[in-house]
């Protein structure tokens, strides 16, 4: 399974462990970790509440996977996502690609994470000293996503 | 035709309502006209789905544009532009 959506945290370690397991050709394991920080637009963030939309979100990362491993020669994927309650420094997403060259895996993995971002069905409400408020969209994932489409974009 | 609604994240806090199953009229044939649909109950509706107002729609949980079709059974979905990761 290529995507797990979960509320317990995870371990990048064993999770790459066991990505690849077994595979003696994989020469490259590039990977991201989303950190919650304690901080946003100058206000102090103590609590974070990631919602998301059940059904859709496993087959909107599903088909960003599915793209990667279209688009770059890589070998396997993985997508790790929380959603529930979490706090200042806790792991929010991992995102592990495998591949024989480490140029195709980081841009497989740098690509999943810019989709995600835009395309998979996640919100943030964050908790501050002035009561709690719905994350903003930023334009600036919206260029990191969109510079994927330009054909000088592919590494490969 | 009957649909499944479901509003998600600041859009449900915003119209206090998670979702719901609703008769539509069969001329309201696209996501579009469903929008309009719902923002002639005015109030917040009118205020949350206002053109403009930055909001994403699914429907059979695929994303979907202003002149994606609505059938019977359908799933549609209104939720503001996501934030993960």
């Amino acid at each position: 399974m290529p995507v797990r959506i979960q509320t317990k945290d995870f371990d990048a370690g064993a999770e790459i462990a066991a990505l690849r397991r077994g595979n003696p050709k994989i020469g490259a394991v590039a990977s991201f970790i989303g950190v919650c920080r304690d901080a946003n637009d100058g206000t102090a963030v103590t609590k974070m509440t990631l919602e998301h939309y059940p059904g859709m979100t496993e087959k909107a990362l599903e088909k960003i996977v599915a793209e990667a491993e279209a688009r770059w020669d890589v070998m396997d994927a993985l997508v790790v996502h929380r959603v529930g309650e979490l706090k200042p420094a806790d792991q929010i997403v991992l995102v592990v690609v495998t591949g024989a060259h480490r140029g195709e895996a980081f841009a497989a993995c740098e690509f999943i994470m810019d989709y995600l971002k835009t395309r998979a069905p996640f919100w943030k409400k964050e908790e501050t000293p002035q009561g709690a408020r719905w994350v903003e969209a930023r334009g600036s994932d919206d260029e990191a996503a969109e510079r994927w489409i330009s054909p000088k974009a592919d590494v490969a | 035709m009957k649909v499944k609604i479901l509003y998600l994240a600041s859009l449900r806090e915003q119209l206090g309502k998670a979702g719901e199953d609703l008769e539509i009229p069969p001329a309201t044939s696209t996501v579009a006209g469903l929008r309009a649909l719902l923002m002639a109950r005015g109030g917040a509706w009118q205020a949350a789905l206002a053109q403009g107002r930055a909001l994403r729609v699914a429907v059979n949980q695929e994303m979907a544009q202003p002149a994606t079709a609505v059938k019977p059974g359908d799933e549609i979905a209104f939720f503001p532009p996501v934030t993960g990761g």
